[in-house]
């Protein structure tokens, strides 16, 4: 057996954190990308900025600033406890917000960018045909748009892979529960166990350049449509 | 009858056009590019909001200071300038988009894909198709909304010569088939003379004259009728054909145009396009001439046009035409408001 258990579980929480991450980006990734295609807000560029932050900012501040937030005495954390939730610093729940916000840029911008090139026209003449705005974004946005949303999820899902700084501040590195794959590779180097640091890190390397490859391999061959 | 009464400022550009479009017929909005008429289309379609706007359409309100009708539920079919097929539906689902947000009633979806004749065509994608296609696939799919007026917006100017040939017979047959208004966006006087029964002259963000197309067109204090392809529009009918020398009989108040060309459909209309270059002006009826058409006129007004050209309106029996002449032979002929001529018509064509 190439991973122990411990290993595995890693994986398990690693892919489970990547699949929720990407689920609730792209719920809300999507109406905020398509706000900032759409509007004509001339501050948008500020909401673009804080959307660009995660690209730029070291994840130890982010995972600071979370950690801060969503602890007992954080504004988040006593929200959740006042509802009688426990704060959601080191628990899975609080490793999903933390990725949701480091991952966000990496959704919003290809969804932007796709609803962007999509353009007014088509939604004017499905406004022409008679269609509700919520009918065309479903009918024509969304299906114009699709290899950004194709995009979108894929690297949301596979930078949420590789994430390792702010689950290492907001995650305490619980076995079991909030323990993911990069932080078990640190434990393994630190405890100088080459030999399990290889085999999880080249896994991921592989799924993550395996998932890159069938992501720009499509994006190849559908072009974001014009009218 | 629609009531638009538009009062629109755009980064520097002013709008302000307030006309009655008649709710038959096909009414052009005319003028040079940059002039306004698109964002009049727009603003009726609901494309585009704008306060200081009053828009009526068969006594039903669609915009006023309080009230503003979403495009969405504003009952017009619109074609653009590009045909702006959905690309990932096909052409078939192109059609059905809007036909099953629609009431159902009105032009169906068998009666549009006849009338565009683009049964053939159904079950492709827009990518396979044809410029020329691709716009009659998409006025087929405006028409099937079941829309009270159509908008159209220079449908033809993204197509070359051979495409618009190959789509103005369809908007002949619109115009002959369709119970509902047409406004037809265009600044070529071509089309406009083919398609249009009104005219609305639109410059620079103001309607200068509108009117049936027969007399704006040669209105003497506007434009049109000044510039080199000045054109009066004459309906005629057919009224027989000499087979012995090929010439179409057509019948208009004024007397009878021997046309060079196949025969047509007895009884059937047809709008001539007269050139004002094309018909000179005598005093006495000449006789030995290579001439055809010559009919008895009235000089109902004449204006200068440039510096050595004169415009004149002729009244040939009620219907309105105009003459290009130099001044020399204006003065030659002693030209005047009433005086009695024969206008020579050295070519005519048959437009639709």
């Amino acid at each position: 057996m190439i991973f122990d258990e411990a290993s595995l579980s890693a994986f398990v929480i690693t892919l489970e954190l990547a699949a929720v991450t990407t689920a609730v980006l792209l719920l809300l990734g999507t109406p905020l990308a398509w706000w900032l295609a759409r509007t004509d807000w001339r501050f948008k560029f500020i909401p673009e900025a804080v959307v660009a932050m995660p690209l730029v900012l070291p994840p130890t501040v982010l995972g600071f600033y979370l950690l801060i937030a969503l602890g007992p005495h954080g504004p988040v954390g006593s929200l959740f406890e006042s509802a009688g939730l426990q704060s959601p610093a080191f628990t899975f729940t609080g490793l999903v917000i933390g990725s949701v916000i480091y991952s966000l840029p990496f959704v919003v911008q290809p969804l932007q960018g796709a609803f962007e090139s999509v353009g007014s026209r088509p939604l004017e003449v499905a406004a022409t045909l008679r269609a509700s705005p919520v009918d065309r974004f479903f009918t024509v946005a969304v299906p114009l748009a699709w290899p950004g949303f194709l995009t979108a999820a894929v690297l949301g899902f596979a930078h949420t892979l590789g994430e390792f700084g702010v689950v290492l501040m907001i995650g305490g590195n619980i076995p079991g529960s909030t323990r993911v794959v990069s932080i078990a590779i640190y434990d393994h180097v630190e405890a100088l166990e080459y030999a399990q640091a290889h085999w999880l890190a080249g896994t991921l390397l592989a799924i993550s350049f395996a998932i890159l490859a069938v992501v720009y391999g499509l994006n190849r061959r559908f072009r974001p449509v014009r009218l | 009858m629609i009531e638009a009464r538009f009062k629109i400022a755009k980064g520097g550009f002013v709008l302000d056009v307030s006309t009655n479009i008649p709710s038959n017929g096909v009414s052009a909005l005319f003028g040079p590019s940059g002039s306004g008429k698109t964002t009049f289309l727009r603003t009726v379609a609901g494309l585009e909001r704008h306060s200081g706007c009053y828009l009526k359409i068969d006594g039903e309100v669609w915009q006023d200071e309080t009230r503003f009708v979403p495009p969405h539920k504003r009952a017009v079919g619109y074609v653009f300038q590009e045909p702006c097929l959905f690309p990932h539906l096909s052409v078939e689902a192109n059609i059905a988009y809007g036909r099953r947000r629609s009431d159902g009633s009105g032009v169906s979806v068998d009666e549009a894909v006849d009338m565009l004749d683009i049964g053939d065509l159904l079950a492709r994608r827009p990518s396979q198709l044809s410029g020329g296609e691709q716009q009659r696939a998409a006025i087929a799919r405006a028409l099937a909304v079941n829309p009270r007026i159509l908008l159209m917006d220079e449908p033809l100017s993204s197509l070359d010569e051979e495409l618009k040939s190959e789509i103005l017979p369809f908007l002949d047959r619109l115009h002959e088939e369709l119970k509902i208004p047409v406004v037809y966006v265009s600044h070529s006087a071509d089309e406009v003379a083919r398609v249009a029964d009104n005219l609305v002259l639109i410059e620079k963000g103001t309607v200068v004259a509108d009117g049936p197309i027969a007399e704006v067109l040669t209105r003497l204090d506007l434009a049109p009728a000044h510039r080199d392809d000045a054109e009066a529009v004459i309906d005629a009918v057919a009224g027989g054909y000499d087979e012995e020398f090929g010439l179409a009989l057509l019948d208009f108040p004024g007397g009878r145009f021997s046309v060079p060309g196949p025969p047509i459909e007895l009884g059937r209309p047809v709008r001539l396009r007269l050139a004002a270059r094309d018909v000179s002006l005598t005093l006495e009826r000449q006789t030995d001439t290579s001439i055809l058409n010559i009919f008895p006129a009235r000089v109902a007004g004449i204006e200068g046009t440039g510096e050595f050209q004169m415009t004149v309106l002729l009244d040939i029996s009620g219907v309105r035409a105009l003459a290009r002449v130099t001044k020399r032979s204006a003065s030659a002929l002693g030209l005047s408001v009433g005086r009695d001529v024969f206008a020579q018509a050295k070519s005519v064509a048959v437009i639709s």
